[in-house]
């Protein structure tokens, strides 16, 4: 027993090895040529809010009305991000890893996974943007923010599981990859990342419920930002109604958080199934 | 009823106990009649009942049994099997029909240098290598100056590989994948790249090897020398059957035969 459970550590062990080294390749090749160097997964992201900031505030007025609306922004759109990368890249990991599949003996689900966990390490430094725009903003940190790693384990489930299953099916079928690319335009629009939510009508409000991003990216506003008071003329906006009083952004409960883990480990037992039930032929068709 | 079975123990091969065992090995191909890669055409296929395949016999009932401490040449023309047969054994294969059970490490020289990245410097390739061969970071940090005196790499090491000459890259992926004491040695082709002075450095490493630390080895090569003078066994493939397997000596000149 013991035996199978060594080798079972071991295996993992070298399957981890080769994975960081795969990502730290990623990250060499990444930022090889720049001046700015790996300085750019916090830059990007900053600059990226201010183009968007700036077109939501001046072009198209009045979506901005959520306050202070960078950080709405920033904190959407670096989530939305982290999903978007992880499972684009994922699906033709298999792919174009073909030179490797055919000839070593390796376990193939590195491959999706390198994505992913080089996806998680750019968002933990594009975290270090979010956390300037918070101080300019002066939002105070609450224990909430203690919730942060409980949702990068949901997020961390869900794009592994969307990747795999990606990943697996466009060996077959390479339409696949250009298919995402369009899902992917659609989900960005269909998430209220540049837009509050209550700008929707009361029936896309319902549909939003089964939108898992809407779930995530209102879980990590919400626990950054749950210390936002609503100011004076949002709160006299809505008298006669119930919420009245409350604070903009209530912590996750245990329902919401339920919920997220739910869709999470659904979505990777998925992946992992269909990964499982396909890669032995991977290697006859890439 | 299962129709194949694969073992792939890492543990040395324990006394009488054969290190490949490679028993009624069938592999087929599908090769599409048309290669379908949309999604469009494989419904409108499927629907219109069109989904045939042809089927290629790369391997056909092949079996192969090899001691410790053998050293196996395989000989046959292009299209032979030959590099499906190693496939199989390494473990990047499946085979359609059979029974493949190895015992031991391998270290397979299948096409050198599966994983390089040539935007990366020889040092962080080393690495890259060492981790998809199996090594973990300590192994590699100890190797690590022998691996660049064999590849003969002084100087060069934080140039990007896509600056070297083939042969190097050669040298590097050869010092990397023998480094470590494998119990079983697969090495395809491997040596048709590099300079003739290269080539007789890794025989001799191969040889070594051998001698000295009983590895198993198995040699698949065009020049028929090579395989006369480093193996003592030896199984001859012709499309996918095996023809003959014996000593080296008996094999080959059959072998040589049959081509005149």
């Amino acid at each position: 027993m013991s035996g199978l459970l060594e080798r079972f550590f071991g295996r993992f062990q070298h399957d981890w090895f080769i994975l960081t080294s795969l990502v730290s390749k990623d990250f060499k090749l990444k930022y090889r040529r720049s001046v700015l160097g790996i300085a750019w997964s916090v830059l990007n992201p900053l600059l990226m809010m201010f183009v968007m900031a700036a077109v939501f505030t001046f072009v198209f007025r009045g979506n901005a009305t959520t306050q202070p609306f960078p950080v709405y922004l920033i904190l959407g759109t670096t989530l939305f991000n982290l999903m978007n990368s992880s499972t684009t890249n994922g699906a033709s990991s298999i792919i174009n890893s073909a030179g490797l599949i055919k000839k070593i003996r390796i376990n193939k689900m590195i491959f999706p996974l390198q994505k992913v966990v080089f996806e998680l390490v750019s968002f933990a430094l594009s975290l270090i943007a979010v956390v300037i725009v918070l101080v300019v903003y002066r939002i105070m940190p609450t224990f909430n923010l203690l919730l942060l790693p409980l949702l990068l384990v949901y997020m961390l489930l869900f794009c592994a599981g969307l990747s795999l299953l990606l990943s697996a099916l466009a060996v077959f079928f390479t339409d696949i990859i250009y298919l995402w690319g369009v899902i992917i335009v659609a989900w960005t629009y269909g998430t209220p990342l540049f837009y509050p939510i209550n700008a929707l009508p009361p029936v896309m409000l319902t549909v939003m419920q089964f939108n898992p991003m809407y779930h995530y990216v209102t879980y990590f506003r919400s626990i950054t930002m749950c210390s936002v008071r609503p100011r004076v003329s949002e709160l006299l906006s809505c008298i006669g109604q119930q919420q009245l009083w409350q604070p903009a952004w209530q912590p996750p409960g245990l329902i919401e958080n339920l919920v997220c883990f739910g869709i999470a480990i659904i979505t990777f037992g998925i992946g992992m199934a269909v990964f499982r039930a396909t890669e032995k032929r991977f290697v006859l068709f890439v | 009823m299962t129709k194949q079975s694969l073992k792939y123990n890492q543990q040395k091969p324990s006394i009488g106990h054969p290190v490949v065992l490679v028993k009624d090995v069938t592999m087929m191909f599908n090769i599409a009649n048309e290669h379908l890669s949309s999604l469009k055409e494989y419904f409108i296929k499927l629907a219109t009942r069109q989904l045939f395949y042809r089927e290629f016999c790369a391997l056909d009932k092949v079996s192969l049994r090899v001691e410790q401490g053998d050293v196996f040449g395989i000989v046959g023309i292009n299209g032979s099997g030959k590099s499906t047969l190693l496939k199989i054994i390494a473990g990047v294969l499946e085979p359609t029909y059979g029974n493949v059970e190895v015992n031991g490490t391998i270290a397979p020289l299948i096409e050198l240098g599966a994983g390089f990245d040539f935007e990366l410097t020889a040092r962080e390739n080393i690495y890259l290598n060492g981790a998809l061969l199996g090594y973990n970071r300590k192994y590699i940090d100890e190797h690590f100056d022998e691996i660049v005196s064999f590849a003969e790499l002084e100087g060069f090491l934080e140039l990007p590989m896509k600056n070297y000459s083939s042969g190097m890259v050669a040298r590097i992926a050869f010092a990397v994948a023998t480094v470590m004491i494998p119990d079983l040695l697969i090495v395809d082709e491997a040596l048709s790249v590099g300079d003739m002075f290269f080539q007789e450095k890794c025989l001799d490493r191969i040889n070594t090897l051998i001698s000295d630390h009983g590895t198993t080895v198995l040699f698949v090569s065009h020049n028929i020398e090579q395989v006369e003078r480093l193996c003592h066994k030896a199984i001859w493939l012709e499309q996918g059957v095996v023809q003959m397997t014996g000593s080296t000596l008996e094999v080959c000149e059959a072998y040589k035969n049959s081509k005149q």
